[in-house]
């Protein structure tokens, strides 16, 4: 019997040559992460254990990007932990504000995630880079402590769900849009400890930027990772930027899967996730009359290049509806220059959205863009959960970036269709 | 353990148990002080030492932040109890010494105000005030060694001092 994706990269970090579901194993990990939020406690645990030194000064990437740049006096002191941490250590991937992105948006574009391999986070969006093909997954600071140590995590072997998406995209329909649709059909807790597998023609046709935000909300239907076997697509994004070498893998032709379910394109439009579960989804057409004060368009799930462009090819010639403010944020420096390049800035700027550095910020609830009592927000993030923009009695609907972006102008949320 | 139960719904997720407005400390004291806030912005007052939270499906669903078990451990939360747990939260758990069960009876048929007594190392529940007995399966062996060391960290020290490897690590 042969192995799924995750099941094959699992064994290969080990010392055996199979792994099954169920079995806790012992894995080598090649990449470790941490942010200005769960690192500090990473830190102090890590000291705790009293190794002298970090495995690997390579392998592990500090991310200050959620409460930074510095929100407060004590934010900026776990931030200071980081970068203390990281001087002592001599990390190389320690990325101060400047140099610095959101971490999921950062990784993947700097070449620190890689086909084959297992890179562990302490952060739940880590299963970003299922897209790229690595078993990805988020844990806990404890954890991140101890890969820091010995360069190894525990884990028990998941079994597999396997999406097929068959057909063609509709118009406006992005990898977010597919994984918004997944979650409204299996629920929050759908993958709970699984692996899930994406493929088919609609996830071939995906750009790797679409990928990545398809695979950033694997965790939002409870799974340890959502991967992508890596194609061409794959391969020319990661060769130019691949910081080690690495092995892709595939599942073998006989790997045994839990389930496998098959969608159709032409079932998905785009879709709206409604407070207070991402698994509350509606299509557009589906979705009524829901006034808004906020849009957000960033984050780890659609803050890349393909989003602010689709973002901008909306927004150019209109203005913001002037009931509503907007928040554009890119996820990365390089994507604030190429935007730049690309006029996209300016395009923002002239429609009255104003556009901040690469931060997790209003994502989270964190800073630059919270929330009243009452307010509604439209975001391109991952969650919609009670209070996490801001007042527990807010609103949080998700979308993709051509409905943020319509509903940006309309002051409701929107179909591109209605603007264009 | 016994304790007296505070009961939640389902997937109860991190904002709720430790909103991230609380985020810019890893101070577990002050976490405790907003443990579950989102979800009963009373249940901070309420708790006291060895109570036991059962919750429905999906408890701990969302982030990875380990503030979350932290913030109910600390706040002398004895033993979770829920239908099924996220994964993240599971592992944060077991990685920082906070007990937790999976039991979908005992998920269903415990109510708030209930007193319970857990046999860890069996996995059985027993509800002395409605006299049943719930059965949830009991951590696998690593697992255990983990929570007997006092969490991964401990258990770490001593894979290192020992060098012995009974399981993982
Ligand atoms: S952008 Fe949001 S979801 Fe992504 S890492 Fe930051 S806080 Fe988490």
């Amino acid at each position: 019997m042969g192995m799924t994706i995750a099941e094959k990269i699992l064994a290969r970090h080990t010392d055996q040559t199979v792994v099954r579901p169920g079995d806790l194993i012992n894995a080598k990990v090649d990449m470790v992460l941490g942010n200005d939020i769960t690192a500090p406690t990473a830190i102090k645990e890590f000291r705790r254990i009293g190794v002298e030194t970090v495995f690997d000064k390579d392998r592990i990437a500090l991310v200050p990007d959620h409460f930074t740049p510095n929100k407060d006096i004590q934010s900026a002191e776990q931030a200071k932990l980081l970068r203390e941490f990281a001087r002592e250590h001599d990390i190389t991937y320690y990325f101060e504000v400047g140099r610095m992105g959101i971490e999921h948006a950062l990784l993947p574009e700097m070449g620190l995630a890689l086909p084959g391999e297992i890179v562990i986070g302490a952060d739940s969006h880590t299963c970003t880079y299922g897209a790229l093909g690595a078993l990805a997954t988020g844990v806990g600071s404890t954890d991140m402590a101890a890969a820091m140590a010995l360069g190894e995590a525990w884990f028990k072997v998941p079994s597999t769900l396997k999406f097929v998406f068959n057909g063609k995209l509709n118009r406006w329909v992005s990898g977010k849009d597919l994984i918004l649709y997944l979650i409204g059909k299996i629920g929050v807790d759908g993958a709970l400890y699984r692996s899930m597998e994406f493929c088919g023609e609609l996830i071939d046709a995906l750009s790797m930027d679409s990928r990545l935000s398809m695979s950033n909300m694997a965790i939002e239907a409870g799974a340890k990772c959502g991967i992508i076997a890596p194609d061409q697509t794959t391969l020319d994004y990661v060769t130019e930027r691949a910081k080690r070498d690495f092995t892709p893998v595939y599942a073998d032709a006989d790997a045994e899967y839990e389930k496998v379910t098959t969608f159709d394109g032409a079932d998905i439009e785009p879709q709206v996730a409604f407070p207070h579960l991402p698994e509350n989804t509606r299509g557009i057409s589906d979705v009524g009359e829901v006034r808004i004060d906020q849009v957000v368009i960033g984050s780890c799930t659609n803050g890349r290049m393909e989003d602010l462009r689709t973002a901008a090819s909306i927004l150019k010639g209109n203005k913001v509806h002037k009931d509503l403010r907007v928040i554009i944020i890119p996820g990365t420096q390089n994507i604030v220059r190429q935007a730049m390049k690309e006029g996209l800035l300016d395009i923002f700027l002239e429609a009255e959205a104003i556009v901040s550095t690469p931060t997790c910020g209003p994502c989270l609830g964190g800073h630059m863009g919270i929330l009243a009592q009452g307010e509604r927000a439209l975001a391109t993030t991952n969650r919609n959960f009670v209070g996490r923009m801001g007042h527990p009695g807010s609103e949080v609907y998700l979308s993709n970036p051509a409905v943020a972006a319509a509903s940006a102008i309309t002051g409701k949320i929107s179909a591109p269709e209605e603007v264009l | 353990m016994q304790g007296h139960v505070w009961k939640f719904g389902t997937d109860v997720d991190t904002d709720a148990i430790i909103p991230a407005r609380y985020l810019n400390t890893s101070d577990p004291v002050e976490l405790a002080k907003h443990v579950m806030e989102d979800a009963d912005p009373t249940f901070a007052q309420k708790v006291t030492e060895g109570d036991i939270i059962v919750a429905r499906k999906n408890f701990g669903c969302g982030s990875s932040r380990e503030h979350a078990p932290i913030a109910i451990k600390t706040a002398g939360v004895a033993c979770v109890i829920a239908h099924s747990f996220a994964r993240i939260f599971y592992r944060n758990a077991i990685n920082i010494g906070l007990p937790i069960l999976e039991s979908p009876e005992a998920a269903e048929k415990i109510e708030e105000g209930h007193e319970v007594k857990v046999d860890l190392t069996t996995g059985t529940i027993f509800n002395l005030t409605t006299g049943e007995t719930y059965q949830a399966a009991p951590f696998p062996p690593f697992m255990q060694t983990i929570m007997d060391k006092g969490g991964l960290i401990g258990y770490v020290q001593w894979r290192l001092q020992t060098e012995s490897s009974t399981g993982p690590y």
